[in-house]
């Protein structure tokens, strides 16, 4: 696999990794390409509904997955590391996948799973502190399909 | 590089080598010449023949050069289905090779009706079911001798005794096992089978369809004369040199080496399956190729595994959907009944002629590491839970 030396540093030394006891917000999300899994937990400083105000201050991640799909996990939570709720609500797969200094073809797919599982958190963060109606608009995980 | 991929690909034998040489400037002429330069090709040509025919026991003229085991598996296939005849039935496993399993499924094209018979959980097939589904409307039975991911050996025999009570043809497919473990032709019941030179140190590029005397089947290259008409094209003449050559080693070596392998096959699961917890072995424990040892690693991803093995420099290879192309897990892990996730961490080590005890033993030492650092990245894994109740 012709993977960048970004993707190999990432996938080598996966930054932020593990779990969180009491995270404001959780995300699991599933691959349905390949059936590979990604958590992500969360913590929130202030914890106000303000997603201009809101930032990540924490993020743990913990990943099944290839090399590729590790790597993506690492990028995505750096980057959404210290950033208010809004800016990760912007971030998409290309962010990522061009932080890495791109992906082969046939691995793009992993690329989804990083930020759709923070989006995942920020949902969960929202819907824990009573705003369903914000939670909503953010799209996670993708729907199972069949 | 400790490589440990041997049922991918071998490295061509130096001995091999060197006898190939001469036959690419000196001696190379077209076989089919009359003058004596082509007489001399021909000549070695033949003597490859010879030798391959020794191996197998079976007779020169049954023996067709081609260019691997993929076309030898393609002419099994297709040019028994093309050679006319009423029986409308393919029968195969669900663990084949692509090269014959895709091939089988395009038969249906033709108004082929293609069965493939299960395997039970350590990958033989299903006797019951091949003895139910082969009938006299079947034209031919295609099983392989060892599967390439996981090394179970088929039985061969018990298959040959069902297609012979209904005058079907047997083919099988025995690229993994030729050069590897002693071969019998006419006792075993075999029609005919592949082999591929580069899957025990011969060069890529050349193999070799036996086709017993009575079998029809047509070519799939027309053209000139070459193999009986059968496989239209200049022979590769380098090429069949080396695979009469390593034939000719293998002939030497094949039981020493055999047992050599399964020391060392077997020191590599001891060694790794007393260090780390969660493993399951794939394929049979005994029925399997010396040198071939296929594993789940519970909670964990064969790719990401192979990329660590490939940091420390060992070649292995996996069966993870991941690493497909097509992002789907091994056809044949599946087909065994291994769940996905466990498919998903599956990890193949084949050994071969070049592995030294010190290469396994370097593979024993950093292979924990590898487990512990991929399963801590796991969201499956539960150290806690799971340390309390291991299987
Ligand atoms: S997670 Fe399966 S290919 Fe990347």
């Amino acid at each position: 696999m012709q993977y960048s030396q970004k993707v190999m540093d990432h996938f080598m030394n996966p930054r932020n990794v593990g779990e969180m006891q009491d995270a404001d917000g959780t995300g699991t999300c599933g691959n349905p390409v390949c059936g590979d899994l990604m958590t992500f937990y969360v913590r929130i400083e202030p914890r106000t509904d303000e997603l201009e105000k809101a930032r990540i201050c924490e993020i743990r991640f913990k990943t099944f997955g290839c090399g590729a799909a590790i790597a993506v996990a690492s990028m995505a939570s750096e980057m959404a590391k210290g950033k208010t709720l809004s800016q990760v609500i912007d971030l998409s797969r290309n962010d990522v996948t061009d932080g890495l200094d791109g992906l082969p073809p046939v691995k793009m797919h992993c690329s989804n799973l990083g930020v759709q599982a923070i989006h995942e958190a920020i949902k969960d963060y929202l819907t824990k502190i009573g705003r369903q109606d914000l939670a909503e608009k953010i799209r996670g995980c993708p729907k199972e399909e069949h | 590089m400790i490589y440990l991929d041997y049922n991918a690909t071998t490295p061509t034998d130096q001995r091999v080598i060197k006898a190939m040489l001469p036959y690419f400037h000196d001696i190379s002429a077209n076989p089919s010449s009359i003058h004596n330069a082509g007489q001399k090709a021909r000549q070695a040509v033949e003597s490859a023949r010879a030798t391959l025919a020794k191996m197998l026991k079976c007779q020169t003229d049954e023996i067709y050069f081609t260019s691997g085991g993929t076309e030898s598996d393609n002419i099994a296939v297709k040019g028994t289905a093309f050679a006319g005849g009423k029986r409308k039935k393919i029968v195969t496993s669900a663990i084949e090779h692509h090269a014959v399993l895709t091939t089988c499924e395009y038969m249906h094209k033709f108004g082929f009706e293609i069965v493939k018979v299960p395997v039970d959980q350590y990958g033989i097939v299903d006797l019951n079911v091949l003895e139910k589904e082969v009938d006299d409307d079947t034209l031919l039975v295609s099983v392989m001798h060892a599967n390439n991911e996981i090394g179970t050996l088929q039985p061969i025999r018990e298959v040959s005794k069902i297609t012979q009570r209904h005058g079907a043809i047997f083919h099988t497919d025995a690229v993994q096992t030729v050069g590897k473990m002693p071969i019998d032709i006419p006792s075993m019941g075999i029609d005919m089978l592949s082999l591929s030179g580069h899957k025990f140190y011969g060069p890529k590029g050349v193999g070799a369809l036996v086709v017993r005397k009575g079998m029809r089947f047509d070519p799939l290259s027309h053209g000139g004369h070459h193999e009986q008409r059968k496989r239209a094209g200049t022979e590769n003449v380098p090429g069949i040199v080396g695979l009469g050559k390593t034939c000719e080693i293998a002939i030497d070596e094949m039981d020493a080496e055999e047992k050599r392998l399964r020391k060392l096959r077997d020191r590599l699961w001891q060694g790794i399956s007393t260090k780390v917890s969660e493993l399951k072995l794939n394929g049979h424990p005994e029925k399997r190729l010396a040198n071939t040892l296929n594993f789940s690693v519970k909670y964990i991803e064969g790719e990401s595994m192979l990329l660590q093995l490939n940091m420390n420099d060992i070649g292995a290879s996996s069966g993870s959907a991941c690493t497909s192309g097509s992002l789907e897990a091994s056809h044949v892990l599946l087909a065994m009944g291994v769940p996905h996730d466990m498919a998903h961490g599956s990890l193949r080590f084949s050994l071969g002629r070049f592995n030294t005890e010190t290469d396994i033993d370097k593979v024993i030492s950093v292979f924990p590491g590898i487990v512990e650092k991929l399963r801590a990245i796991s969201p499956l894994y539960k150290p806690s839970i799971t340390g309390m109740h291991k299987e």
